[in-house]
């Protein structure tokens, strides 16, 4: 009998409070892996957490979200990247995409808005 | 872009982040330019530095006590000062990004620093007049200061 899948959330983003909120606000049927702190931090986490779902902020210190999107996906494609900021701009958007990212969601965000992104994420 | 529409991006950007962030409305007083003086802050202040077509300065100041009530509309309970200082810095980060709908791609911000103090003075050029736009929350007031050239 074929399982079904849980995926494996891991929220990366500067902000503590934002990193907190997501891994409190989502009510969906995953599993909280970790948090990283910015780009670099993810990169090396995503090594032993091996996550399947991810959120990703874009203005972090050390390594940005977009290089991040980019070499997180090109060592795993199947990777369903959130990107959650509050770069507003349509360019950005089509940036994080072109690079890999699979949904972007604007800050401010209510809850339900962020579950339904990642529900969006996790069906498509 | 004029004083008044980069006035309006700014406006817009505040009253949406609190109804959606703690879904109670926040009311923006009148906007004035700080000439011959410099802005007052107050216990938290998050800068976000501008650079790219503009640059110049973002900075959102409020006191303790209304960064603690936000933190609990958000369902955090520790208001450490480390907490504090991440949101005061959120915040000028979501008014800065949000901006960028507006002003574009060029607008490049930086990461939020945050200082703590009501003596501390924004990093502004001489004969600067960034528009101080005042934000009443509950019973709290905070402000919101923009200086682009």
């Amino acid at each position: 009998m074929q399982g079904t899948m849980v995926h494996r959330l891991m929220v990366v983003d500067d902000s503590n409070v934002i990193r907190r909120r997501i891994e409190r606000s989502q009510d969906l049927d995953v599993q909280f892996v970790g948090a990283a702190r910015n780009g670099r931090e993810a990169l090396e986490m995503h090594a032993t957490l091996r996550p399947t779902l991810v959120t990703m902020d874009l203005t972090m210190p050390e390594m940005d979200g977009t290089e991040c999107v980019a070499r997180l996906i090109e060592r795993d494609p199947e990777l369903r990247i959130l990107v959650v900021s509050a770069l507003a701009d349509k360019l950005t958007a089509i940036e994080a995409l072109e690079k890999g990212a699979r949904g972007f969601l604007c800050k401010p965000f209510t809850d339900r808005q962020l579950n339904e992104a990642l529900q969006k994420l996790i069906s498509a | 872009m004029s004083t008044d529409t980069e006035v309006s991006v700014f406006l817009e950007a505040v009253l949406n982040y609190f109804s959606t962030t703690v879904q109670q409305a926040a009311v923006c007083g009148t906007p004035f330019l700080a000439i011959d003086k410099v802005p007052e802050l107050s216990d938290y202040t998050g800068t976000i530095t501008i650079s790219g077509k503009y640059s110049g300065l973002v900075a959102f100041t409020a006191p303790k006590s209304m960064l603690c009530v936000m933190l609990m509309r958000m369902q955090e309970t520790d208001m450490c000062q480390e907490n504090l200082c991440d949101l005061v810095g959120e915040i000028a980060n979501t008014f800065s990004g949000n901006a960028r709908r507006d002003f574009g791609h060029q607008f490049n911000i930086s990461v939020p620093t945050v200082t703590i103090g009501r003596k501390n003075r924004l990093a502004l050029p001489a004969g600067a007049r960034p528009i101080v736009i005042p934000i009443g929350w509950r019973n709290y007031s905070s402000s919101l200061v923009v200086h682009l050239q």
